[in-house]
């Protein structure tokens, strides 16, 4: 059978023309989200929150500027059918397309050079963060991007729970996290949840959740109750738009779930602001 | 919620009549410093013995822009989370900055400064960085270049819309009952 072939120019062409998009314009989900939110919201601050927002995200696209003044760090998801071949280091240019990008569509460089030892800013909002994901579909490849701010993550957290707290142990959790950090996050907050795995790959679980589009719910029963549940529990908080009161603390909680140890619950809920800025690209 | 237009620098007097919750439109001179800024400030601060840059009776606005675009001094600046600056934020009230302007909630060390010494916190909304960058007018550089985004820089901002977020008797706009 005929294989599909890609190459690291072509992963870093894709992600250099999504940039800018990326940071000005607002996914139409999410639009969609904060107008009805404004619509629904009887609280008068985070009345006012929600239409700057909503005036916010008209006025990015139009003038072409940023949605948020923390253009944040690039993460790079590549998911690979097994119809394409891929040779080399596939990430290989990404970084020369990131600084390239974020300079021309002048974004915010917004990384240091290490965490521990030289905060020092790199000036190019470079190293992207990219992974790489297999399918046994033969579906060709595609892109998963998001621009991520850094109130949104500090916001994020891993937990590993123990079995027995089961299904409230999570409601809980997701709670205490949201009125805990829901205000710094930039509410109302898109919350994506991972619950399974190990310890390093449930955070992962919780980002790609967030990919999911706002109004698709999970394609299993069980887990599109669990969505529901968990909105429904985090907006009793009545945290609200901004912080501030109001009936809109979440736009939408996305869950995925995977196996796990038998003597493990881990769960990562990784908080994403209102100004989600995240794109899937078909490649070849 | 009552709802003020305001002019920057703020006197003492109308500091007072602010309560936590009121909506305020701000005009006038802010001062855009985070993170690593702050550092520096401090650092400044305790050499000198005063507050440098000509900061005493100004406003502090937590934030890092992105570069200029639009026609604007900067295509989009917004709050960031305020209480990474609660580390400092007590000691430069005390020397003399009146106001803050973030997102997000303090701790009672901030709450407290701001009683002691009558000073503000105001919020602005996260994440509507393009509208809020419609209000700025001008920016100059004044230190701390090399910081990039997080370098010291005055900005004039004209209807500039906020919330009283603590106020100076040390009312929390966040707090739960």
């Amino acid at each position: 059978m005929s294989e599909k072939r890609l190459t690291a120019s072509m992963v870093a062409d894709a992600v250099y023309r999504a940039i800018p998009t990326l940071a000005q314009v607002l996914p139409d989900d999410v639009r969609a989200a904060l107008v009805s939110a404004r619509a629904e919201e009887t609280h008068p601050r985070a009345h006012v929150v929600l239409d700057h927002l909503v005036e916010n995200f008209a006025l990015a696209e139009c003038d072409r500027v940023p949605l948020c003044q923390d253009t944040g760090v690039v993460w790079v998801c590549l998911e690979l059918g097994s119809d394409v071949a891929v040779g080399g280091d596939i990430f290989s240019e990404v970084d020369a397309a990131v600084a390239r990008a974020f300079d021309e569509a002048r974004l915010r460089t917004s990384l240091v050079r290490d965490a521990a030892f030289d905060r020092s800013n790199t000036g190019n909002n470079t190293p992207a963060f990219c992974e790489i994901r297999t399918t046994p579909k033969r579906c060709g490849a595609r892109l998963h991007l998001m621009l991520k701010g850094g109130g949104s993550d500090n916001a994020s957290r891993v937990v590993m729970l123990t079995p027995s707290a089961g299904h409230q142990g999570v409601i809980d959790e997701v709670v205490n996290c949201v009125r805990a950090k829901a205000v710094n996050a930039c509410a109302p907050v898109i919350i994506g949840v991972g619950i399974g795995s190990t310890f390093d790959k449930v955070a992962a679980l919780a980002k790609h959740a967030l990919m999911r589009p706002l109004d698709e719910a999970a394609p299993d029963e069980q887990t599109a109750a669990l969505e529901a549940e968990l909105l429904s529990a985090v907006n009793a908080t009545a945290i609200g738009a901004g912080g501030l009161g109001g009936v809109t603390t979440a736009l939408a909680v996305k869950v995925n779930t995977a196996p796990c140890h038998i003597a493990a619950l881990p769960l990562a809920i990784n908080m994403g602001c209102s100004a989600m800025r995240r794109a899937s690209i078909e490649l070849i | 919620m009552n709802s003020y237009n305001l002019t920057l620098p703020l006197s003492k007097e109308i500091l007072a009549t602010l309560r936590a919750g009121d909506a305020c439109m701000l005009t006038g001179t802010l001062y855009a410093l985070r993170d690593a800024g702050h550092i520096r400030l401090l650092a400044e601060l305790e050499e000198r013995g005063n507050l440098p840059y000509g900061l005493v009776g100004q406003t502090l606005f937590y934030a890092g822009p992105t570069p200029e675009a639009a026609g604007r001094p900067f295509g989009a600046i917004g709050p960031t989370t305020a209480s990474r600056m609660d580390f400092a934020a007590p000691e430069l009230y005390r020397a003399g900055i009146v106001a803050t302007l973030g997102k997000g909630q303090r701790s009672k060390e901030v709450v407290d400064a701001c009683r002691e010494t009558s000073s503000v916190y105001f919020i602005a909304t996260g994440g509507a960085a393009a509208f809020l960058a419609k209000c700025v007018e001008t920016s100059a550089t004044l230190a701390y270049d090399d910081l990039g985004t997080e370098a010291l820089r005055r900005i004039e901002v004209v209807d500039f819309p906020v919330f009283v977020g603590i106020d100076v008797l040390g009312n929390d706009v966040y707090a739960r009952d």
